[in-house]
């Protein structure tokens, strides 16, 4: 294994006592303003995300919770849901990490303030605009590309802010060598205004309305390659970005494998982009297409497991640290659940399986084990990891992190087991044939009806995990109350002891 | 596999790549664009794209404001519209979607999740009655369903001046609108709102023609009808031209499946018979 040969980032590879790190006189002075600011946008939304998901899990269980308002119903509030979750919750928090760490990996400040700023403020202008105009039914029913073509265009903008920031700092770095975790970065920022832009291409009709370029099967085929990769370039390659930058500086090893990280990158996101077709599996798309689709989604398990393992097998001779650091808890629980959305995924990608699986919970199962267990539990454990050092104070609540730990997993538990059973049973229902060649349960809402138990256990899933982020919310504002503590610590990071832990 | 030697020689990758980040970023974006280019680019160009089915034709004024309604309360969140070649769908729902029923739908609505019932084949399945009904209070026509109510539907208006926004840029999209133009499209939604008030009126429910609810039902009523006649013409012909070319057909078309390239060469642009013609 090459190990402190990867990059230059990684400062705490030697678990062998060593002398008091402090700032050396040529550290730049790096903004952590703006990863503050990005570090709180998360939590709120991430709040917000959950409290949206909460209140639409019961109005399944309970329909009349929408209390008969229009833009409280179901149809209006999924959208709003999914977008809080994937571009405010884990948007919020890959700038968050990116900001963090690619200042410190690359030794320089952001190149230019005014563009994080505008960065910030562009992306929860966004995300405001996105709150409004969903639940007026302002939408173009593209799933995570619901918003309407003004916050569309806004969108590119920001983007483009962002990514002249973001490689106009990687061109003034003061080191040379760019590590794995900017790789990741780097492919986040390039594809996902490609993804973007093509499939939003529409002409508008009003200010709040447009019709896509594309129609029927084609726009299809777009928007889930758009939708799939949404998936892969968004909740996946700047994530394990992260994971590549925290997950060693909270374990204090290096990462495991050089060769490996380089391996699984170049094929991760090659063969991503492939995988869309997958949604369309059944339909009228090309046959080649869609098997394009389920064989690449197959191989796509090889470079996501690469990543798993890597991450994993960065914790060897660390494992007693997970015993007592919530922090790693965390992680550990987020890159295993990684494996296994990634172990799942290619499975329901065949066609027989997805036969069963689509149109059903299991999907929805599926989805909530990568984005409860891979992008929520990486998110809590950057932030955790984060908070004490951005506000130069312990946490306020140090045991906290760990009931937090607890009420996640347990509700995942639940989440996921439900959906699985729910999935299941109505993919075999609706199948079901009885002798005579006729369907055994034609009537669609005795099917539905036997969801019931499932979705009240997933509810109770969602209010868990739910709990668990308005826990860490409260222990977050007790933290920062009075601001940042400006006493120098003499240490770039605090030590050990006064980190979440129990 | 050893400690780390200051003299060992630096990986390819290092040495060639993490300090160039322009090569790195190209070869990045070269990487992410090849399997996009691969599988979107030939929908464009290779025959076997979408075309429309014979005798699919575009939306009507009305049903597309339908259609807009129909998007804006997201229903596609909960309702397919993609039947699947499958035995327990057909029976169920009906025909199999083709590539070509679906040509004027922008955006698509094939959806991803059927918390209800799968909407492809709706049209013509329920009367004009059962939907206002549905949509006032679901429970009174499918007990124990959990969708919404959606009452404002049947209070809100529909706007003309809207609606012809709309149809001018579906026009511009390329839309085969031959009788409609901007200026007829008021009398287009009044005409066909009209028939559905009157259908209604039979049920003794007493509507205004100018309604989102009638919108909607126009949309919903829509619905996989012109695919289903394009469908019967095409096996009507079939058994008509004889010399067992449909069942020939039918036969190879169970490893066709779906749709593929190679049965673009049909001109009617159907591919492969229904391989799942057996079943029903």
């Amino acid at each position: 294994m090459e190990t402190s040969g990867h990059g230059g980032g990684i400062a705490v590879a030697d678990p062998r006592p060593q002398p008091p790190r402090t700032r050396p006189p040529t550290t730049p002075d790096y903004d952590d303003d703006i990863v503050r600011l990005f570090f709180n946008a998360t939590v709120l939304w991430g709040v917000v995300g959950m409290l949206v998901g909460v209140l639409i899990a019961l109005q399944l269980a309970w329909p009349a919770a929408n209390g008969g308002v229009p833009w409280l119903t179901f149809g209006r509030l999924r959208p709003l849901h999914t977008n809080a979750v994937i571009f405010a919750f884990t948007g919020n928090i890959c700038f968050t990490g990116i900001y963090y760490s690619m200042q410190r990996l690359l030794k320089t400040r952001m190149w230019n303030d005014t563009m994080s700023q505008l960065h910030f403020w562009g992306w929860q202008s966004i995300i405001v605009a996105a709150v409004i105009t969903l639940p007026l039914g302002m939408t173009q029913a593209k799933e995570y590309a619901e918003l309407i073509w003004p916050i569309d265009v806004l969108i590119a903008m920001v983007w483009i802010v962002f990514a002249i920031n973001f490689f106009m700092t990687i061109a003034r770095r003061k080191v040379q060598h760019i590590y794995v975790a900017i790789w990741f970065y780097i492919s986040f920022v390039i594809t996902i205004p490609v993804l973007h832009i093509v499939n939003s291409l529409a002409l508008p009709a009003t200010l709040a309305r447009s019709y896509p370029a594309y129609a029927g099967l084609t726009d299809g085929l777009v928007q889930w390659w758009y939708g799939h990769n949404a998936v892969g370039f968004f909740l996946t390659t700047p994530l394990l970005g992260l994971m590549y930058y925290f997950l060693p500086r909270a374990a204090e090893r290096p990462v495991y494998s050089y060769r490996l990280s380089i391996i699984h990158f170049w094929a991760l996101v090659f063969l991503y982009i492939w995988a869309g077709p997958h949604h369309l599996l059944y339909s009228a798309l090309p046959d080649w297409s869609q098997t394009l689709g389920m064989v690449f989604s197959i191989m796509l398990l090889a470079p996501s497991w690469g990543g798993m393992l890597n991450g994993l097998l960065t914790l060897r001779g660390a494992w007693d640290k997970v015993r007592t650091d919530a922090v790693l808890k965390f992680m550990v629980v987020a890159v295993s659940f990684y494996g296994m959305a990634t172990f799942e995924g290619p499975m329901m990608s065949i066609r027989a399986v997805n036969g069963l699986a689509h149109y059903t919970n299991w999907v929805i199962g599926h989805v909530h084990s990568g984005a409860l267990g891979w992008v929520g539990m990486l998110t809590f454990g950057v932030l955790y990891w984060l908070a004490p050092r951005l506000w130069n104070r312990p946490l306020a609540k140090p045991n906290w992190p760990t009931t937090h730990f607890w009420l996640a997993t347990i509700g995942i538990v639940l989440y996921t087991v439900s959906m699985w059973a729910a999935g299941l049973m109505e993919g075999l229902m609706w199948r079901a044939v009885d002798d005579m060649g006729q369907l055994r349960y034609p009537n669609f809402t005795e099917i539905v009806n036997q969801l019931m138990p499932f979705y009240w256990m997933r509810l109770a899933g969602g209010v868990l995990y739910l709990a668990g982020a308005i826990m860490m919310a409260w222990n977050f504002i007790l933290t920062a109350r009075g601001g940042v503590n400006r006493e120098p610590s003499g240490d770039v990071s605090l030590p050990t002891q006064e980190r979440a832990h129990v | 596999m050893s400690e780390q030697n200051g003299q060992q020689k630096e990986h390819w990758h290092r040495r060639l790549l993490e300090g160039r980040v322009g090569l790195f970023a190209v070869l990045t974006t070269i990487a992410i664009s090849i399997g996009g280019i691969v599988e979107i680019v030939p929908m464009f160009t290779v025959r076997a794209g979408p075309e429309p089915l014979e005798g699919v034709t575009p939306y009507s004024p009305l049903e597309l404001a339908g259609r807009d309604i129909y998007i804006r309360e997201g229903c596609y969140t909960c309702h397919s519209q993609m039947v699947r070649p499958m035995r327990a769908e057909l029976l169920r729902y009906g025909n199999w979607t083709r590539a070509g029923e679906v040509v004027y739908d922008r955006p698509f609505q094939l959806g991803s999740r059927r918390i209800g019932p799968d909407l492809q084949r709706v049209g013509g399945k329920y009367p004009d009655a059962w939907h206002y009904e549905h949509m006032r209070d679901p429970r009174s026509t499918s007990p124990g369903s959990i969708m919404p109510p959606y009452p404002w539907l049947l209070t809100k208006r529909i706007d003309a001046r809207d609606v012809t926004r709309s149809v001018v840029a579906m026009q511009r999209l390329g839309v085969p609108y031959h009788s409609v133009t901007p200026e007829n499209v008021a009398a287009s939604i009044q005409a066909q709102g009209q028939s559905i008030v009157r259908s209604l009126a039979g049920m003794n429910i007493q509507a205004e023609p100018d309604r989102e609810i009638i919108a909607l039902i126009a949309y919903l009523q829509r619905l996989g009808r012109d695919g289903d006649a394009a469908l019967e013409a095409r096996a009507r012909r079939e058994a008509g031209t004889g010399n067992g070319a449909g069942d020939g057909g039918a036969a190879s078309g169970a490893a066709a499946d779906a749709a593929s390239p190679a049965g673009a060469a049909s001109s009617t642009n159907l591919r492969a018979t229904d391989p799942h013609a057996g079943f029903r």
